[in-house]
């Protein structure tokens, strides 16, 4: 019995031995790269979230970025959905939310009666909202892209979904859509169908280009998707202010939405400086296309992304975080 | 109502095993299809009326009257006494919990850049843990199964599901172990804790997301207490199975000896019932598995993280890595966890010679695990997993080919399959079940229940109907069904086909087995992809999604059945001039019938707890409802009511099964 036990140790104490004797670096040699390079504390955590879609990260990916790398802030990303993300300045976990689309419901509830949030200005992106068709239909018809045509197509749009009328295929639960009002309202022959996700729109018009399928649905840009099938947009009644006054009454086209941030109340106060980051973070449409590029298509990570764009537009950052 | 479409086939089988019921139920089917005939004759006349139908946007004022209740909680949650001693002690012990867990294996903690213990140490670890409980090829499996983790690239991120599947786990079973044994020494109990069983497991996790980060706040501790909420039930109930199978005699035998009541519990029926036990663990590590990419909604770290953001740029090779990742964290974690449970019983069969020196091999590997885990805190070689990952490029590029060539070849296919169906048996069934009056499903749904489950399953049928109306989404639930009843019914025919194979050959068993688990295991958000790009966003692309994880459970449970057919009655049969197509359809089904019976129970519970994820590429119905609910704050009293309905549906169809199956079988 007490031979096994030491040959046992012996042998431990051998392979102990070997492998120490490897060494290589050691945990907490300066040598090692750590996350905390060039705080100087000024800044803090900063608590950012991150809503589920691309273009969205890469808002999120730059401001991290700048907030990281240029004034030493900890930045907390959180993926969320939206009403969960707002929920967060109501508990205080989060700070900022880069690209919001509309929402009143919350914008009421939690900047006018709960006083948690505020506005924070627009990112200068704008959301544009509506019916769109692949390239390849809209070239093969240019009519369908005017509104009063739409009829005379519908029976090519009919699916195993859509009871005999045409489909007009609507996305994800969370986005503004005025589409049942609609339809109705113009007396289109077509019934919304709910995919109910962005990755079902995004596969439906894919295959409908590839396959040269009749797809028309809701769509909105800025959206990275684009840039690799070009969808058309079908024109709708002009949009005027007060025209979607009345939900049941829609019959006119989307706004166009000026993109916003919305941060804490707490954070708008404490004088961080990644607040005035948020405050004055404002880029285009394609800005955010491109990074959104870098990351969906060219399958970079965030943070690779936005270095990538930061380096190469030093101007619009410096401009930032003045 | 969904079992009216099973009992024709199932019938059929059951019928020649035994003439001797033969006239009872042709009646009963006589009853059936009558009540079918005056189903199709109202729906006729009465087509489109009182069909309670309600649009996306509308809301009733339940729906509305539950959302103040959600406000309302949201304002006062920073003076709420509730909340101050209550929620937020809960959240900060169970924060402080995923906290440690995390910088223990997979977080940085302080200023170091690595966790406490690096790759060399958890792999180490988990081989010895699973040869200590389990036996050496385990621990061989979990040594390579972590390695592989690692060399996908992907060791942080599995290493962050681990800690959250380690953190609710062990909350679970510190309530589940408790509540189970009390539930298997009371009766009471039992009948008060399983109404709430089958709530938790049937209400979708969509439903409460939103409000348990509204209560618990974002992160660690939220995403544990909803993977508790989920993976919690199968402990329990297992435990107080476990309890309750324990022989009479030998509790009798203990009383007899003067055994107190604390030690009958103590040394006979926990002793006894230590190997079901720890298979109830094993349930619940698989559900907290399951629920790795919803938490991931709520920004729970890991691999569900990754999935989900492989999905928003449509990266089917990226998500698939993932999946698969969790899919080999499910394995080993599955089969250590067998193997502990059969442990001591193959160790006392077993010659092993090593079994005498048990406890000083014991010794010498806890040592060399001290060794490594000492390596792994102080070196950055062993705290680092090496290389880059290339392997999950490879995997990830595989499946991206895969799917597009599947795009490509095969749509054409799938496209007919699924018009077929959908023309020919989904809209059809629908419509007789959308477009009929209320009342009309109603009233048929109840007399469906009485015929085939007795008076009490008709009762609970018209307690579930009345509750269904009252939840204001009525033709959405109806919706809802009828996918369902279709989906259910092409997962009993998959699973009769491969069951009874799979229950013929061990063979086949051995090879399907793996497949059967992957299924069942991958997130369906990897599959939701490709799957989009075969069928399109319809509802059919949701019951395909429903079949993949739903056919597996139907498979197995009839393999079983089939495979517990006595061995004589089969040989019987064949002496008797039977061929193989007789003995199945004449024999080996027939005497199956209670395996069939739990298969359909089962089949369908697995795809109503899918009917969210349909929602999200066409399903439509109760799942967008759902989705819809945890989205926007308008709709989130719609959201839950939709999930009441769907936990409604499972109810109602649980106790006619349940009813028609006790029935059947002692009649």
């Amino acid at each position: 019995m007490a031979r096994h036990w030491q040959a046992g140790a012996a042998g431990l104490a051998v392979l102990g031995l070997t492998l120490t004797a490897c060494g290589g670096a050691k945990v907490g040699d300066s040598s090692s790269a750590g996350g905390s390079k060039g705080s100087d504390g000024k800044c803090g955590t900063f608590n950012l979230a991150v809503n589920p879609w691309v273009g969205y990260e890469a808002d999120a990916a730059v401001v991290a970025y700048v907030a990281q790398h240029n004034l030493g802030c900890t930045v907390n990303k959180k993926d969320l959905k939206e009403e969960i993300a707002w929920q967060g300045f109501g508990t205080g976990e989060v700070d900022a939310i880069l690209e919001n689309w509309g929402h009143p419901d919350l914008m009421k509830k939690y900047i006018d009666q709960q006083k948690m949030a505020v506005d924070a200005g627009q990112t200068g992106n704008k959301g544009i909202i509506g019916w769109y068709v692949p390239p390849w239909l809209a070239k093969a018809h240019p009519d369908i892209l005017e509104w009063k045509n739409l009829n005379k197509y519908a029976s090519r749009f009919k699916t195993s979904e859509s009871g005999g009328k045409g489909q007009l295929l609507d996305g994800d639960p969370s986005y503004n859509t005025n589409d049942e009002a609609l339809t109705k309202n113009l007396k289109l022959n077509f019934k919304v169908v709910y995919a109910g996700s962005e990755t079902a729109l995004i596969q439906a018009f894919r295959a409908a280009e590839k396959k040269k399928q009749w797809v028309i649905g809701y769509f909105y840009e800025p959206q990275w998707f684009l840039s690799e099938v070009p969808l058309k947009k079908v024109s709708l009644p002009k949009y005027t202010t007060g025209c979607d006054a009345d939900a049941a009454k829609v019959a006119c086209d989307y706004p166009v939405y000026n993109l916003n941030k919305i941060v804490s109340a707490k954070f708008a106060k404490s004088g961080s400086p990644a607040y005035n980051l948020v405050k004055n973070f404002n880029w285009t449409n394609d800005d955010q296309n491109e990074v959104a590029k870098y990351i969906a298509q060219d399958k970079m990570t965030d943070e690779a992304a936005a270095k990538k764009w930061v380096e190469a537009h030093k101007d619009k950052v410096d401009a930032w975080l003045k | 109502m969904t079992v009216a479409v099973e009992e024709p086939e199932k019938t059929e089988a059951v019928e020649p095993a035994v003439p001797a019921k033969g006239t009872r139920k042709v009646g009963r089917r006589m009853v059936i299809g009558a009540i079918f005939v005056v189903w199709l004759v109202l729906f006729a006349i009465l087509r489109g009326k009182q069909t309670l139908s309600l649009a996306a946007a509308d809301l009733t004022d339940l729906h509305r009257s539950i959302n103040d209740f959600n406000d309302s909680i949201g304002a006062s949650r920073n003076s709420n006494p509730l909340f101050l001693y209550f929620f937020n002690e809960i959240r900060l012990v169970i924060d402080n919990l995923v906290t440690f867990i995390q910088h223990l294996i997979s977080q940085p903690v302080g200023s170091r850049p690595v966790p406490q213990i690096g790759w060399l140490g958890v792999v180490g670890l988990a081989g010895y843990a699973s040869w200590a409980v389990g036996n050496w090829r385990v621990a061989l499996l979990a040594v390579a199964g972590f390695t592989f983790l690692g060399l996908q690239g992907l060791w942080q991120e599995s290493m962050d599901t681990l800690s959250l599947v380690l953190c609710a786990v062990f909350v679970a079973l510190l309530f589940a172990i408790p509540l189970g044994v009390w539930a298997g020494l009371s009766d009471r109990f039992n009948r008060m804790i399983t109404p709430l069983l089958d709530f938790m497991q049937t209400m979708p996790t969509f439903v409460y997301l939103a409000p348990l980060t509204l209560i618990f706040l974002i992160g660690g501790a939220s995403a544990t207490i909803v993977t508790v909420i989920y993976a919690a039930p199968p402990a329990i109930r297992i435990t107080a199975h476990a309890i309750r199978s324990v022989p009479g005699t030998t509790v009798e035998a203990a009383d007899s000896m003067g055994a107190t009541r604390r030690q009958a519990l103590l040394k006979v029926l926990l002793p006894m019932s230590k190997r079901t036990v720890v298979m109830g663990v094993n349930q619940t590590i698989m559900a907290a598995l399951a629920m790795v990419t919803i938490a991931a909604l709520i920004d729970a770290p890991g691999l569900g993280k990754t999935v989900v953001k492989a999905l928003e740029s449509q990266d089917v090779g990226t998500a698939f890595n993932a999946g698969l990742a969790i899919v080999v964290m499910a394995i080993v974690l599955d089969r250590v966890t067998t193997a502990a449970s059969a442990r001591e019983e193959a160790a006392r069969r077993s010659e092993n010679p090593f079994l005498k020196w048990r406890r000083q091999l014991l010794g010498a590997g806890a040592a060399v695990t001290a060794v490594l885990v000492y390596l792994s805190h102080t070196y950055l070689w062993a705290a680092e997993f090496p290389g880059d990952g290339t392997m999950g490029g490879h995997l990830a590029g595989a499946a991206d080919t895969a799917t597009t060539w599947a795009q490509d070849n095969l749509s054409g296919l799938t496209n007919a399959f699924r018009d077929a169906i959908t023309y020919g048996l989904l809209n059809p069934f629908q419509s007789l079940l959308t477009d009929s009056p209320w009342w009309l499903v109603g009233a048929a749904l109840i007399a469906l229940g009485v015929v085939l489950g007795g008076w009490r399953a008709g009762i609970a049928t018209a307690a579930c109907v009345g509750l269904l109306v009252g939840t204001g989404v009525w033709s959405d639930s109806m919706t809802t069904l009828a996918s369902t009843v279709v989906a259910t019914v092409l997962v009993m025919v998959l699973g009769a086909v491969f069951g009874v194979w799979m229950g013929r050959s061990t063979l086949v068993d051995q090879l399907l087995r793996p497949t059967l688990d992957a299924a069942q295991v991958m997130p369906p958000f990897v599959y939701l992809v490709p799957f989009l790009a075969l069928f399109g966003p319809t509802r059919f692309t949701a019951i395909v999604a429903a079949i993949v994880y739903a056919a597996p459970v139907a498979m197995k449970i009839i393999a079983d059945g089939v495979r517990a057919v006595p061995e004589t009655t089969v040989e019987a049969a064949t002496s008797a001039g039977c061929n193989t197509w007789q003995i199945i359809t004449k024999v080996q089904l027939p005497m199956s019938r209670s395996a069939l019976t739990l298969a359909t129970n089962q089949g369908l519970i697995y795809v109503l707890s899918m009917v969210v994820v349909g929602g999200l590429v066409g399903g439509g119905a109760l799942g967008y409802d759902v989705v819809a609910g945890f989205e926007q704050g308008e709709l989130a009293g719609k959201g839950l009511a939709a999930g009441v309905a769907i936990v409604l549906l499972g109810i109602m169809f649980d106790r006619i099964t349940q009813a028609a199956a006790r029935r059947t079988s002692t009649a």
